[in-house]
Parts: structure tokens; C-alpha cells; sequence
């Protein structure tokens, strides 16, 4: 019993232990923000889709983000798809398996799958501090290595916006070797505009999800209150 | 009851009493509809915990509407699409996007799983806190146990079906379990997968038990279940036999009609139900990452096991237990104890009609042993749910056993305690609290 | 009594209200589930305007592309084909094309056409759904009756349409065959499935 006890007092503490070993940024971006979606969409079809699908998106939905067809065709497309088609790379997956080693995977809801047990929305900040955290490393093959991701197969896609880092061996601390295109500033929020764009494309609906979810509370509510007054006024027979 | 049989509708004259009237000559329709709802006496002192049965018929309805819409678009397929994508895994994704009102059939699918385990789990504590399993509803219990096994069966196939990398490695583990059962083993699991590994095979086949077999079963079972109730009918919170003191018409004297008295309760519990099932599906479909967990947002992948595995929430109390079970016993190897404590674990509340040996029903006239033991059980349940969800470690392992020992000697330790306690008197007539 | 009376009433009004509410819910929810048996965005995006090449298709040929999974009909008819149609303006159910859905309204004029050579027509017999086939030649070369003066033939119910799509009369499909919504993007290029350019 004693030692139950003392399992039970000990329980909490498991809690913190199995907490994730590498310290990660808050993304403090928005999926209402729409010149950060469109922004982040912007970067994205540049930076990302050319090795990474995103094969469950139409580019349709990008009208979403307040744009229309012609703007989401002249700015967003560079293929020669159809606007109701599928955001994927041209080049077939076996073919890019050949190519990197690995097909680069599929990025439409990688903000949903690097959520955690517990906290759902630690995608994002995984997104984010691991855009932001490559660094120079020539025991790699690509010349890259991250300290969210160590041993990543994947260079640093934003180096000419970022500049190259370089690891602190003493610090363990990031530095900026090499100045890139944008200040650390600017580029921050170039990579909290892409990860908003990142996680409103994992659920496209899911501002309107939270806006109907309110009007069938609101629902709920009213029949609560003509069913419990019919409830009770049933139950006045029963003493 | 045997007094409504007999009875016949008789039509006053108007066009619908006389369809009644023609049908109830054919098909015993009145005698239903008054020896299940309206002369169905059930006592009149229901609490809270009442709820859940109804609550678990309305989950299972919800389940099956919204599964039926979801096969219409679903492909049982682990081949890769053009973008090299499982089939199935970017037809739930279709589901999501592309199906207009897809997305909320998927979520009130999948928060029905949970919500089915929640109110469910709910129901039994109920049973547990007032001794329903105990005669004469030993059958009905057993029906129950047999729907908690069935329900189990049905999510653990279900929970494959989106072929994502926990879908792959939840049931990459759980059938290789059989694989421990000694000489059998290996060649079952190759029955259960139909092939070397999990793949399209076995998709197919889970795919099969999920939208048919085992559904076909669970509707048997929950007839069975509420047939046996019907017959003997329902406990309640006092534990007193409300048939015992029947009025001069032979009504039980504590007793009301279902219909209209607990139908117009059962609302209100619904509406209350659906109020948290909406909040959960609006807000938080992922339920915190517990409800569809994370890694399950990639695509099956053969090559790569995800570093956390866990099963969803509501196994992880009997996953526990198996990883509980480290030790060698009389020439087997632990992994088999494991899978032989994680069966008996459910396999055991089947035995709790003849385990319960208290002289009355209800927790309310036992005494502080029963109230300190199943308190205690209760925390055990918990912490063994809590701890699977965890990657495994040293301190857990301890736990996990002291809480694994701990179930079992609730359940194999009632004979003794459940007679050993201070007993209040119970009272004649049920009471209104 | 009258108590009784009274509290029943109240009941009553609990159990309309109770029903009301209720039974808006379940239509509202009724709309996830009816609304997603509609053609989803994948079929949509299959449905979507096609862009044709005419500028290969010579007089009296015929093209098939498909739109929405169904075959459209480009055909450059000759003048022979042309002058046909004003003859058959009596053996024809709908002879100037009144039936307003099936055709827009640029289409509505002697030779259902925008440019008059050029049909473009739904290839589905209005009457169950097969798709007819061409019988271009007069007279009872293709096994049709000697007054035939071309069209097409319908394989499953034997309704006949003429070089306009018309169908004719005491025949089994009630409609001419459809026009789709199309319009010209240069001479040479058709869009079907849309009326104007870059919508």
C-alpha cells in the first residue's frame, strides 16, 4: 500500500520526463491573417513544392485566402495544371526516391502529424523552429544539419533568404555567418507567414469548423432549455 | 407484461387508427411499444449515471449512419496513388477536402469512437457502483461484457483503416500479440494478416470486420442485451428489487413507465451530450492529440516506426498491463503473460456477478472497504491509461505493475472483501435523492 | 378535472416546442450527410471545361472529346447538311429549338449553332441515355430508310436526329439533343463547358 503510494505521488512526475528534449519557438502566427496566408503561400510554391507535394490541396482552395482565380493562376501556378487540380510536383516520387535517397514527403497536413500527444497544436512550433534552425555542416553529405532535426536529409531550402548559420560548439547556440537576403527579423516572420500557411492548409475548413461549431452550441442550448422545461414539467407526476 | 401481449389496438374509426389497427392484427406493434417503452416500469429514482445506457445506443446510432456515408467514399486500397500516397490514406484526405460536408461526417465518426468508449466505460462503473451485474441480471451483464469485447474488436479494425503510421504500427503490434500464444501462434497471426506483414490483405479484411461482421454482432448483442434488461428489469441506485411490492394491478409501486417519463429525461441527457460530443467535434476534433493521434497524419509507412507508438486511449489501460508483465513464469516467456494478463484483464468483468459477494447491491448501504477498494480501482484504471500513453521507462514499468497487481486483486480479492464490510440496512421502498 | 385539463395543455405546448426545435436539428443535421452525395471537388475538377482543336476537323468530319464523362460532338457540316435542315422542319418534334434548356440561347436559331457549320452537341439520346451513332449518308446506304436525308440513329429505342441534333417526331426521345454551354477562344479553338472566355 505504501508503495502504491508513493507510485501515485511519483505518477505527476512522469509527466515532465517524458517531455520533449529539444526546446521549440512558439509560432505566434494566425490562420485569419490572410496577407500572412497569402504570403505564406507565396513561399511555399517557391520554396517548397518543388521537391515536396502537396497532393491532397487544390489550388482551387487557394481562393480561399481572398484571392481569385486569375491571381491564384499568374502568382501562385507555375505548372501547366488546371485550377481545380492537385498541388503536386512534377516529378514522379520513384523517380525523386532515386534522386534523394527518400521521396521528400507529402506536406498538406505535416503541420497536423508533428503535433503531439496532449498538445495537437506543437506542430506549428515544430514547423517553425525547425525552418529556422539549419546550420552549416560539412560532415554532411548536403552540406546541412539542424538542431531540431539532427542529421536532416534536407538542405536548407530559405539559405539565400536566411544566410547560413553556423552551430556554436561552445554555446550550442545558432549564429549567423553568412547574411542572407532578409534580416532576422524579416525572416522570422517570412517563416511564421509559410508555417500559418502550413497549418490552415493541414484543415482549409477549419475557421469555418469553429464558426459552425458556435451556431450548433447556440442550437444545443435553445433545445436544452424547451426539453428541460418538458422534462420537468413531466417529472411534477413523480414524488 | 404478459397482460400487454394479448391486448390488440382497436381503431376508433379514423384512417390512421384503422392502418394501426391492421397492422397490430399482424405484427405485435402495440404489445412492443408497451412491454418496451410505455408499461416498461423502471424505478422512478434514476440518477445521473442512468444516462449512459441510452447515451451508448445514440453513439452506436450515430456511428452507423455516419459510417454508412463514409464507406461511399473510402477505398480499402494500400497501393500508392500517383503522388505516392497510400489510396486509402488520400481518401480520407479526400474525405476531408474534396466530399462537400465530408470533413464533419469524418469527425462525428471519429470522436463517436471515443465518445462510444467514454459513455460505455461509464455505463459499466455504473453497474460496478450499484451492483447491476448481481441477480438476476447476470445475462444481461454478461451481454454487456460481450458488447465491451465486440466494441473493442470493432475499433481496433476501424482503427486501421486510415492506413496511417499509428493505423500500421498499432495493429503491427497488436497481431503479432497472438504470436505469443505458444506453438499456434505464429501461424495465426499469419491468418489474422494474410500475409507476411500487415498490408493490403489485411486492410481488406479489417475493412470487411469493420463495416460488416462485427457491426452485425454488436446489433445482435445490444438486442440481447436490452431483451435480458426488459425481462428482469432495471436496478437501481438503492439496489432494491422494485418488483417486489407491486400495487393491486401488479405495477411496481416505485416503479414508472419508460415512456413518457424517462424518454423526456433521456432528452435532456442527449442534448447535454451532444452539447460536449460538439464541442469536442468543433473545437477540438484531434481531442488533444488523443482522440486522432498525431502520427497518424502520415501515410503508412513499412520502413519507419514512429518513435512513440501508442495505442489510443481507451486501450492503453490493458496495454499497460501487458507491458506491466516482465517476468518469466513456469518455462513461458513474459511476452505471452502479457498478452495472458492483458486478456484476463477484460475477460474478468465477465466474472463479477459471481466474484461480488456482498449481501447488498448498492454502493450507498456498503461500507468503507467497498468505497476505499473501487476509489481505488477507479485511480488504478487511470494511472494504467495514463502510463500507455507514455514511451515506456523505469519508473512506469514499476508503477504499471503495482497498479496491474492491484486490478487483479480487486477483482480476484471481492469474494473476501465484498463480505468483510460494515453494511448499512436497506430500506423497503426506493429513495429520491 | 379542469386542473388536468390545463396541465395537458401546457404538455402539449412543451411537446410542439420540444418537436420544433428537435426537429430542426435533425434536418440541420440531415445537411453533412445529403450534401455530400453531391459530385465532390476531385469530380468537379474532372468536370471542368475542355479546350478543343478544330482547326484540323475538315468539312463533313466529326470529333468526339469528353466533357464531364460524357461525349460531345464537334461536327463541320457541309452545305449539303446545312440545306437538308429546312426540309425536315416538319418531320421534326421541336423544328426551331423552343425547349429552353437544351440549348443556350446563342444557339437557338436554324442550324442550333454559333458558327452555321459548326455543331457542338451532347452525343446522349435525350430519351434514356445511349449514344447515338452517326448515319451521315442518304438514303438506305447505312440501313436507314430510303427518305433519309442524314443524322444519326440512335442504337437502343431507334430515335433518329437530324444535322442539328433535332429529333423527329413519333420517336421514343422527347428533345433535341443538347447543346452544351461553349464559347470560340480564337477561330480555331473551342472551350465547352463554359459560355465566356476566362470566367
Amino acid at each position: 500500500m505504501k508503495k502504491f503510494l508513493i507510485a501515485l505521488l511519483c505518477a505527476p512526475m512522469l509527466a515532465f520526463a517524458s517531455g520533449a528534449d529539444i526546446h521549440l519557438d512558439k509560432w505566434r502566427g494566425s490562420v485569419k491573417d490572410q496577407a500572412a496566408l497569402q504570403h505564406g503561400a507565396k513561399l511555399f510554391v517557391n520554396y517548397c513544392l518543388n521537391c515536396h507535394g502537396a497532393s491532397f490541396m487544390r489550388y482551387k482552395t487557394l481562393m480561399d485566402l481572398g484571392l481569385t482565380e486569375q491571381q491564384v493562376k499568374d502568382n501562385l501556378m507555375f505548372t501547366s495544371d488546371k485550377i481545380g487540380g492537385l498541388m503536386q510536383v512534377a516529378a514522379r516520387h520513384d523517380d525523386q526516391k532515386l534522386w534523394f535517397g527518400a521521396t521528400p514527403p507529402d506536406l498538406t497536413i505535416v503541420a497536423r502529424a508533428r503535433g503531439e500527444a496532449g498538445n495537437a497544436g506543437a506542430g506549428a512550433d515544430w514547423l517553425y523552429t525547425y525552418l529556422r534552425s539549419f546550420y552549416r555542416d560539412d560532415d554532411r553529405p548536403t552540406g546541412w544539419n539542424n538542431t531540431a532535426f539532427d542529421n536532416v536529409g534536407m538542405p536548407n531550402p530559405l539559405w539565400q533568404l536566411q544566410g547560413q548559420q553556423v552551430l556554436n560548439k561552445d554555446s550550442h547556440k545558432l549564429e549567423l555567418a553568412v547574411a542572407g537576403e532578409m534580416s532576422q527579423a524579416e525572416f522570422d516572420k517570412a517563416v511564421s507567414d509559410l508555417v500559418s500557411f502550413m497549418v490552415w492548409m493541414g484543415e482549409p475548413q477549419q475557421e469555418y469548423r469553429r464558426t459552425l461549431g458556435w451556431f450548433v452550441l447556440g442550437f444545443l442550448v435553445l433545445l436544452f432549455a424547451v426539453s428541460y422545461a418538458l422534462k420537468k414539467e413531466y417529472w411534477k407526476d413523480i414524488h | 407484461m404478459a397482460a400487454g401481449n394479448s391486448e390488440k389496438y382497436k381503431s376508433d374509426g379514423s384512417i390512421a387508427g384503422n392502418v394501426l389497427e391492421w397492422v397490430d392484427a399482424r405484427f405485435p406493434a402495440t404489445s412492443l411499444w408497451k412491454e418496451h417503452l410505455s408499461e416498461y416500469y423502471a424505478p422512478k429514482n434514476f440518477n445521473f449515471w442512468y444516462f449512459f445506457g441510452s447515451l451508448a445506443l445514440l453513439v452506436l446510432v450515430i456511428q452507423i449512419v455516419t459510417g454508412i456515408f463514409l464507406v461511399m467514399h473510402y477505398k480499402p486500397d494500400a497501393s500508392l496513388n500517383a503522388a505516392g500516397v497510400p489510396v486509402a490514406f488520400a481518401s480520407v484526405e479526400y474525405i476531408m477536402r474534396d466530399v462537400p460536408g465530408g470533413w464533419l461526417i469524418r469527425y462525428m465518426h471519429s470522436t463517436g469512437a471515443s465518445a462510444f468508449f467514454i459513455v460505455v466505460y461509464l455505463h459499466m462503473f455504473r453497474g460496478l457502483l450499484y451492483g447491476s451485474y448481481r441477480k438476476p441480471r447476470e445475462l444481461t451483464w454478461l451481454f454487456g461484457v460481450g458488447i465491451f469485447l465486440v466494441l473493442m474488436g470493432e475499433a481496433f479494425f476501424g482503427y486501421l483503416l486510415p492506413w496511417g503510421q499509428m493505423s500500421y504500427w498499432g495493429a503491427q503490434v497488436i497481431v503479432n500479440l497472438f504470436g505469443a500464444i505458444p506453438f499456434v501462434g505464429n501461424d495465426l497471426s499469419l491468418l489474422i494478416r494474410g500475409d507476411y506483414v500487415v498490408g493490403d490483405a489485411t486492410l481488406n479484411r479489417f475493412f470487411s470486420f469493420h463495416v460488416i461482421a462485427f457491426p452485425l454482432i454488436l446489433l445482435g448483442l445490444v438486442a440481447a442485451h436490452i431483451l435480458a434488461l426488459h425481462e428482469t428489469g432495471s436496478n437501481n441506485p438503492d439496489g432494491i428489487e422494485i418488483k417486489a411490492n407491486k400495487d393491486e394491478n401488479g405495477i411496481p409501486r416505485d416503479g414508472i413507465p419508460f415512456h413518457p417519463y424517462y424518454t423526456v429525461k433521456d432528452i435532456v441527457g442527449v442534448v447535454v451530450f451532444l452539447m460536449v460530443f460538439s464541442a469536442i467535434m468543433f473545437f477540438a476534433p484531434e481531442g488533444g492529440g488523443y482522440f486522432l493521434e498525431t502520427p497518424n497524419f502520415y501515410p503508412a509507412d513499412p520502413l519507419k516506426t514512429p518513435p512513440h507508438i501508442a495505442p489510443v486511449w481507451y486501450f492503453t489501460p490493458y496495454y499497460s498491463i501487458l507491458r506491466a508483465m516482465v517476468w518469466n513464469f513456469f518455462g513461458l516467456d513474459a511476452k505471452f503473460w502479457g498478452v495472458v494478463a492483458m486478456g484476463a484483464s477484460v475477460v474478468i468483468f465477465a466474472f463479477l456477478p459471481w466474484l461480488d459477494r456482498s449481501p447488498v447491491k448498492s454502493i450507498r448501504y456498503r461500507g468503507p472497504i467497498a468505497k476505499v477498494m473501487i476509489t481505488l480501482f477507479v485511480i488504478c484504471f487511470f494511472i494504467l491509461g495514463y502510463l500507455g500513453t507514455l514511451s515506456p521507462s523505469p519508473m512506469g514499468e514499476l508503477i504499471s505493475q503495482v497498479c496491474t497487481v492491484f486490478y487483479f486483486a480487486f477483482f480476484l480479492g471481492m469474494p473476501w472483501w465484498s463480505r468483510m464490510d460494515k453494511f448499512k440496512p436497506v430500506p423497503e421502498r426506493v429513495t429520491m435523492k | 378535472m379542469s386542473n388536468q385539463g390545463k396541465m395537458d395543455c401546457g404538455r402539449r405546448r412543451l411537446i410542439v416546442a420540444t418537436a420544433a426545435v428537435g426537429g430542426v436539428g435533425a434536418v440541420a443535421a440531415l445537411v453533412p450527410f445529403v450534401s455530400s452525395l453531391l459530385p465532390s471537388e476531385r469530380a468537379k475538377a474532372a468536370g471542368a471545361p475542355v479546350e478543343v482543336d478544330i482547326s484540323k476537323l475538315e468539312p463533313g468530319q466529326m470529333i468526339t472529346v469528353e466533357w464531364r464523362g460524357k461525349p460531345v460532338w464537334i461536327i463541320n457540316r457541309t452545305q449539303e447538311m446545312l440545306d437538308t435542315l429546312p426540309k425536315l422542319d416538319d418531320q421534326v418534334a421541336d423544328p426551331h429549338s423552343n425547349v429552353e434548356q437544351q440549348q443556350p440561347a446563342y444557339a437557338k436559331n436554324e442550324t442550333r449553332s454559333i458558327k452555321p457549320e459548326m455543331l457542338v452537341v451532347v452525343g446522349i439520346c435525350t430519351h434514356l441515355g445511349c449514344s447515338p451513332s452517326s448515319k451521315f449518308k442518304a438514303g438506305a446506304e447505312e440501313g436507314m430508310p430510303g427518305d433519309w436525308l442524314g443524322g444519326f440513329l440512335c442504337p437502343c429505342h431507334g430515335s433518329t436526329f437530324d444535322f442539328a441534333g433535332r429529333v423527329f417526331k413519333a420517336k421514343p426521345a422527347p428533345t433535341n439533343l443538347e447543346v452544351p454551354p461553349h464559347v470560340y477562344l480564337s477561330d480555331t479553338r473551342i472551350l465547352i463547358g463554359e459560355d465566356q472566355k476566362g470566367a
